[in-house]
């Protein structure tokens, strides 16, 4: 699947596009499909995210999703190093999933 | 842009003359080395400035062409044709933009003509932002460093 | 170290307005991100994977107790607590709100602080020898002389639309700590012939995916002069440096491609043209900077025995310590590379406690270091031991300067939007395993570099041990590199062959050290060694 990521401009904080809006959780994220370009252009237009662009992903069993590229999954969670300062503080295995 | 309406491409937005402004169209480097008798000529990034230095008697109006903001050769440019005692008007053209004003003004650029009309309140801010400078450029601010030693 | 005067203030505030009015302009709006982001490069602001970036400058590394203080304030108060200090002496803080950043830059102004021109296609932050001021081995104090290039380049009109970066360095001895010749410009403070102090330019040093060093443009330029040299050296590069690759902008593809002799014509001939110009400052105005760098108060007459009888302390002491031009005193290193820590990273406490302690033992001053580290400049030989004690209750007294523990990392793909690989866990591996080993010691001094990309903020290329992150179909891979050396020796590090995964680059690291200690002769480091025996060796034990 195609899912857009991107920054929020005012925050610079990863954001993910669920369809309506932007989510902060990769696991919101849904497939843009063909619409990826228009949804991209249109929400950057708006100021809403900012240096925003699709990736590859794949839907997992349990639902969650899972970006293609080792750097967008590090966005999705956070720095490896500081594992309190991710996205999910108290799933140290949550790394894992990174590498 | 905010505003694009009511102006066309090169036309002067801002302009620190009194003189006439002159408005026959500008040659290339070339051509005006070629030609006896232009007396306005634009100047594209990759062109040597000094080539005209012979000719600046002659010279009303100098156009530097700044087709990205990002291309800062024309500020050499601008100092260069300034240093050399030229008079006439040096203006910016191009990809003109607030924050590069001030800058472009140090330089020498008397008159700026912005593919994109600048909004004024902005640009009059950008103009009037810093009260002194470090550095001797081409315009009358006394750097820091004379003011310091008076 | 330098103050403000009002005309210095009055330009850090006008720059904040400034960014305040930018920023504003970018949210309703009136700029493009395309506008803004070289806007915003220039303070210092990048967009990194997790959030926006600030870069802040410490110029040529100096900073007071007051100025730490609110770094880490800012650090609790605009990111999470704690910030990280970089191979350019400069401080970066990872998790930044646009939304929040006039008031940042604000705070630090009120510190005589800024974060003007810390990224962009500009000249930047000048570094400088980090013992400047304290070194027993110094002709004069390179300091007064970056203070005023920082002043000739802050918001220079002409330059702040380079082909690219642009990165000045300045020292005053023959050993070089500051990667002088790694640098586009790197000047050294020299006597000539006369008795005469004046500068060696050294013109088109650089990493990043071509390292080159810098060849000696000019041996001697006169103080007097030396602004208007440096205007002549940046308006050649920026009139004939290359726009059409980013790759190749960079002055040192200049000077390659001309020669180190044809760029130093068009410079002097520039220079000819300039010096009729009158834009060099008045000499008073060097003299009025120098005044900021006196000495302080040194005490005469104090001790210089060590009390040595806690071998931890000696340890310290004789790891973490430089010698100082002052009978009686020393420079301390305060370590930012705990066994298994984040090399640089440091937290707000942390620079709390370094300050107070700089304000008690050194005079109020601070140096960041290129290796990541902070120095205590001037400590009194006496205090040593009290100092020690409070850092290692600080958890700031590890004992390794220089070492294999003591690794320059960039923060490659943990934070970085470049990068391959991630650099940190790399760097905590390899400290790890030979502090466990307990062989850090044995080993010497031994600088090990990481870099998660090409462009080498980690000084890969000029580490005796070197290490690039590199993308391979979408995993981390690292290269071994060796004999890289950033000192007056500076040479460019070799790779050894193919890369290694995660694990396999420790373990590399560790055979490569095998070798060193199998080969060794007397009083040989690392980098001898290899120098003495070559490439092969080495690879035999990695590959063969
Ligand atoms: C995290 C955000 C960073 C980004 C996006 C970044 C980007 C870059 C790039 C693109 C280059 C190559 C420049 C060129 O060759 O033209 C470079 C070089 C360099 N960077 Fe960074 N960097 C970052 C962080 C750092 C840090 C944390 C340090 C210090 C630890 C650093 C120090 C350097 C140095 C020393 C060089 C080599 C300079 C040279 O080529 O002469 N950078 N950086
Ligand atoms: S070397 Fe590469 S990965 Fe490391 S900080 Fe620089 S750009 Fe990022």
């Amino acid at each position: 699947m195609k899912v857009l990521t991107g920054n929020d401009l005012k925050t610079g904080l990863v954001v993910w596009w669920n369809g309506q809006e932007w989510s902060r959780h990769v696991d919101d994220a849904v497939d843009a499909g063909d619409e990826a370009n228009v949804i991209l252009a249109r929400e950057e237009s708006a100021r809403r995210v900012n240096a925003a662009y699709a990736i590859d992903a794949t839907r997992e069993a349990d639902g969650s999703i899972r970006p293609a590229h080792i750097k967008d999954r590090v966005r999705a969670l956070g720095p490896t190093v500081r594992p309190d300062l991710t996205m999910k503080p108290a799933e140290p295995e949550a790394l894992n999933w990174v590498i | 842009m905010a505003d694009v309406l009511g102006t066309s491409p090169d036309e002067v937005q801002f302009r620190f003359r009194d003189d006439e402004v002159v408005d026959h169209g500008t040659v290339t480097v070339d051509s005006f080395l070629d030609q006896s008798n232009a007396t306005a000529v634009r100047i594209e990034p990759g062109d040597d400035a000094r080539a005209l230095l012979p000719h600046l008697e002659r010279i009303a109006l100098v156009e530097v062409n700044f087709p990205s903001f990002m291309d800062g050769r024309g500020y050499s440019v601008a100092r260069i044709l300034r240093e050399a005692g030229y008079q006439g008007e040096l203006r910016a053209v191009g990809d003109v933009l607030i924050d590069q004003l001030l800058p472009m003004r140090r330089c020498g650029f008397d008159a700026f003509a912005p593919d994109q009309k600048l909004d004024e309140a902005d640009a009059q801010a950008a103009f009037d932002r810093f009260p002194h400078a470090y550095q001797s450029a081409s315009d009358a601010r006394q750097p820091i460093w004379n003011l310091r030693h008076d | 170290m330098y103050l403000y005067d009002s005309y210095d203030q009055a330009m850090v505030d006008a720059r904040v307005a400034e960014f305040r009015d930018q920023a504003r302009r970018r949210l309703e709006g009136k700029l493009t991100e395309d506008q803004f982001k070289p806007l915003r490069l220039q303070n210092g602001l990048y967009l990194q994977l997790h959030a926006y970036m600030l870069r802040v400058a410490v110029p040529y590394g100096t900073l007071n107790s007051a100025q730490m203080h609110m770094l880490a304030d800012i650090a609790d108060k605009y990111d999470r607590g704690y910030g990280h200090f970089t191979t350019r002496q400069n401080i970066q803080y990872n998790w930044i709100k646009l939304e929040e950043a006039g008031d940042l830059l604000a705070d630090l102004a009120s510190v005589e602080m800024h974060a003007i021109q810390t990224s962009g296609n500009c000249i930047r932050n000048i570094s400088s020898d980090h013992f400047a001021g304290a070194a027993a081995d110094e002709l004069v104090d390179p300091r007064p002389y970056a203070e005023l290039l920082r002043q000739w380049s802050s918001f220079h009109p002409e330059f702040l639309h380079l082909p690219r970066k642009f990165k000045i360095a300045v020292i005053a001895s023959d050993t070089d700590r500051a990667a002088m010749r790694l640098h586009d410009i790197g000047i050294q403070i020299v006597k000539n012939d006369a008795g005469e102090v004046g500068c060696a330019f050294y013109v088109g040093g650089g990493m990043g995916r071509t390292p080159m060093v810098a060849p000696l443009i000019k041996d001697f330029v006169p103080l007097d002069q030396l602004i208007t040299y440096s205007e002549a050296c940046l308006r050649v590069y920026n009139r004939y440096g290359r726009r059409d690759n980013k790759y190749k902008a960079r002055i040192k593809i200049l000077v390659h491609e001309l020669g180190k002799d044809e760029y130093a014509r068009q410079v002097e001939e520039e220079f000819a043209h300039l010096q009729s110009q009158g834009i060099e400052p008045p000499l008073a105005e060097l003299a009025r900077i120098a005044t900021f760098f006196a000495d302080p108060a040194f005490e005469s007459g104090l001790s210089t025995e060590l009390d040595r009888s806690n071998p931890d302390f000696a340890l310290w002491a004789d790891r973490n310590t430089h010698p100082h031009k002052q009978a009686g005193y020393i420079s301390a290193v305060i370590s930012l590379k705990p066994v298994g820590g984040i090399p640089g990273d440091a937290s707000a406490e942390q620079m709390h406690t370094i300050a107070d302690l700089a304000k008690e033992y050194s005079f109020d001053e601070m140096r960041v270091m290129h290796t990541q580290n902070i120095v205590l400049p001037h400590v009194k030989i006496a205090d040593l031991h009290t100092l020690w004690a409070k850092l290692e209750a600080a958890g700031l007294g590890t004992p390794n300067l220089d070492t294999i523990e003591d690794i320059i990392a960039c923060p490659g793909l943990d934070y970085c939007s470049l990068a391959n690989a991630r650099s940190i866990p790399v760097a905590q591996k390899i400290a790890t395993r030979f502090a466990e080993k307990g062989r850090t010691a044995e080993l010497g001094e031994l600088k090990l570099k990481i870099s998660g990309c090409i462009n080498a903020c980690g000084h890969h290329h000029a580490g005796h041990i070197g290490i690039l992150g590199v993308d391979k179909k979408g995993t981390e891979n690292y290269q071994l590199l060796l004999g890289g050396s950033e000192a007056q020796d500076t040479s460019l590090a070799k790779i050894t062959g193919p890369g290694f995964d995660e694990d396999g680059i420790v373990d590399a690291v560790e055979k490569a050290t095998d070798v060193y200690l199998a080969q060794r002769q007397q009083g040989e480091r690392f980098l001898d060694t290899y120098r003495r025996i070559g490439m092969d060796p080495f690879k035999e034990a990695l590959y063969g």
